[in-house]
């Protein structure tokens, strides 16, 4: 594959195929930051992809006190499913069982959008008849007594069509601790960037997988073509020095967003070089023909 | 400021019906249209004419220079665009208001904000009995918007409240949010006799109260979060209300004698001071 070169590292000539999804938000907060970052890790906790999850989720960023509605610290989820559907009976779940649940927690609205989600307007009936509406300052909120007080919801959240899920970024590296070293600093960078998450455990994907299977139950499995394990019995992707491969997944609420991202990545491996980070680079894709959205490698070159 | 100006000649000497003089209603009308208005309440004519100099330009904004006790229905119907009347009014000030902002510099008579649904309504004086509350033979008062007082409000403020948000910055007379059905209302001072007489939902928070009626029963204090998100939503509003509810609450639910389950807010510790 055509390949450039940027402080040593190599750079293949492809590109990320990423998929239309429906996307919100929601933002926690808590009186204790700690409190909100758990309801946040509870609620994206199995959200890793689609496939299985329901959806794929994880934390966009650390909101201030000073900018959230009721001026406690706050989190910011991001959530993302292929259809509205599946992202309303996953987002009602989820804030259900993990933030509702969570000690000292409230849920707003993360996304301001025309078209919205249920999240209070659903869970209010856990209240049994005693939930207490109240609208001011534009918005719908419903308070809910439970044992510590009361859980406060807003109504509704917003619903995006333009949310894209599936950018990537495949990290080679000569040793495992580099690649490691790479991808981290790769989950660090798209941390930075607001709209966008990497939704695997700890912003990293070991288990690329491909389409199909020779099993006819799985619609996916490992992707042959990157393990160093299988290099000498299949038609491999790895160069001769490279012995472990992480990939990246990212999910935005834009286009804009998965390519901000995917090129603050690109420049956090750069900069590394071939020897402390990745030795090589490539993206995940299909051909093209199933995504609409294609993020090319070398025109988000640091 | 270089909107439309109804400048007062004389005090009026019968009540006039102000409900023409509105941003919806004046829009595409030219001077002498608008001078030819009717506001007579009685078998003598008042037209605009001959009860205010007319200064027209852009009636989105529209200002009225001197007030009357004998302004009835200033702003009724009021729909968009900016009202602002230098002075007091009469009776049905912003009734059944649908949008826009309505502020009215001095007092305003009975009955203030009657029926409103959205919209903001600012009173810089005083506010007379029923503020928000429903006419004879209505089931329901305000509901929707933000009504602020800077003064005091009288007797049955909020009565029948439906929805939407008043404050008071001053004190309230007797029964303040009687028969509240939903919605927020906030007294900055003391509140008069049986708050929340007969309330079936809704919120009411108090600076101060001699007493609570015997059917509001304590339940705990207000959640710290409700009161934060309350206290943000109120600091552009009133700086004052916001404060008073970022203080620490204890809460009563009532009334008993109706559905229960509205709520009074009083600045802790109260239980013990009622009980």
């Amino acid at each position: 594959m055509p390949a450039v070169t940027r402080g040593g590292v190599r750079i293949d000539e492809t590109f990320a195929e990423a998929f239309d999804m429906r996307g919100t938000a929601v933002l926690i907060t808590a009186g204790a930051a700690r409190w909100a970052r758990q309801a946040a890790v509870t609620m994206t906790g199995f959200a890793t992809s689609i496939i299985a999850c329901g959806c794929e989720a994880a934390i966009d960023g650390e909101v201030p006190a000073s900018a959230t509605p009721d001026g406690r610290p706050g989190v910011r989820v991001l959530m993302f499913s292929g259809s509205t559907g599946e992202l309303q009976k996953q987002l009602q779940a989820r804030v259900g069982q993990c933030v509702l649940t969570c000690h000292d927690t409230a849920c707003y609205a993360g996304l301001s959008a025309a078209e919205t989600l249920r999240m209070g307007d659903a869970i209010r009936y856990f209240g049994d008849g005693w939930q207490i509406s109240k609208r001011f300052g534009g918005h719908h909120y419903w308070r809910i007594p439970v044992m510590d007080g009361e859980f406060v919801c807003e109504g509704t959240t917003g619903l995006t069509r333009e949310a894209v899920g599936g950018g990537n970024l495949i990290l080679m590296g000569r040793s495992a601790a580099a690649t490691l070293r790479a991808a981290e600093a790769v989950v660090a960078a798209i941390a930075e960037v607001g709209g966008a998450i990497a939704p695997f455990p700890g912003g990293i994907a070991r288990s690329g997988s491909k389409v199909g299977s020779k099993y006819k139950a799985l619609v996916a499995s490992t992707n042959h073509f990157y393990c160093p394990t299988l290099r000498g019995a299949v038609q491999s992707g790895l160069d001769p020095d490279i012995v472990s491969v992480l990939e990246v997944v990212i999910d935005g609420l834009t286009p804009d967003a998965v390519t901000s991202a995917m090129r603050a990545g690109l420049a956090a491996a750069v900069a590394l070089g071939p020897e402390r980070g990745a030795a090589h680079i490539s993206a995940g894709n299909y051909g093209g023909k199933l995504g609409r959205h294609h993020f090319h490698l070398h025109e988000l070159l640091p | 400021m270089s909107g439309l100006r109804f400048e007062l000649r004389d005090p009026p000497d019968m009540r006039l019906d102000l409900s023409p003089l509105v941003p919806d209603r004046l829009a595409g009308m030219d001077r002498a249209a608008i001078e030819r208005i009717e506001l007579g309440t009685s078998r003598m004519s008042r037209r605009v004419g001959d009860v205010f100099g007319v200064h027209t330009a852009d009636c989105e904004c529209i200002a009225i220079e001197g007030g009357s006790a004998r302004f009835d229905w200033v702003g009724a119907g009021m729909r968009s665009g900016e009202l602002v009347l230098d002075g007091e009014a009469g009776l049905y000030a912003g009734r059944q208001m649908a949008g826009g902002h309505l502020r009215i510099s001095g007092r305003v008579g009975g009955w203030a904000a009657s029926g409103l649904r959205d919209g903001h309504l600012e009173i810089g004086g005083d506010a007379g009995p029923f503020l928000g509350g429903p006419l004879a033979g209505e089931r329901a008062g305000m509901a929707g918007g933000i009504v602020v007082v800077r003064g005091n409000a009288a007797e049955r403020a909020g009565d029948c409240l439906r929805r939407g948000l008043i404050v008071i910055e001053g004190r309230a007379g007797p029964h303040p949010g009687s028969r509240m059905l939903a919605g927020t209302l906030i007294i900055c001072g003391a509140a008069g006799a049986s708050p929340g007489y007969l309330m079936r939902r809704g919120t009411l928070v108090l600076g101060a109260a001699k007493a609570l009626l015997p059917t509001f029963v304590p339940a705990g204090e207000a959640s710290g979060a409700f009161r934060r998100l309350l206290a943000g939503a109120l600091t552009a509003l009133s700086p004052r209300a916001a404060r008073l509810v970022g203080r620490a609450q204890d809460r009563f639910m009532g009334d008993m004698a109706s559905l229960g389950k509205g709520e009074i807010l009083v600045p802790a510790p109260a239980t013990l001071r009622f009980r």
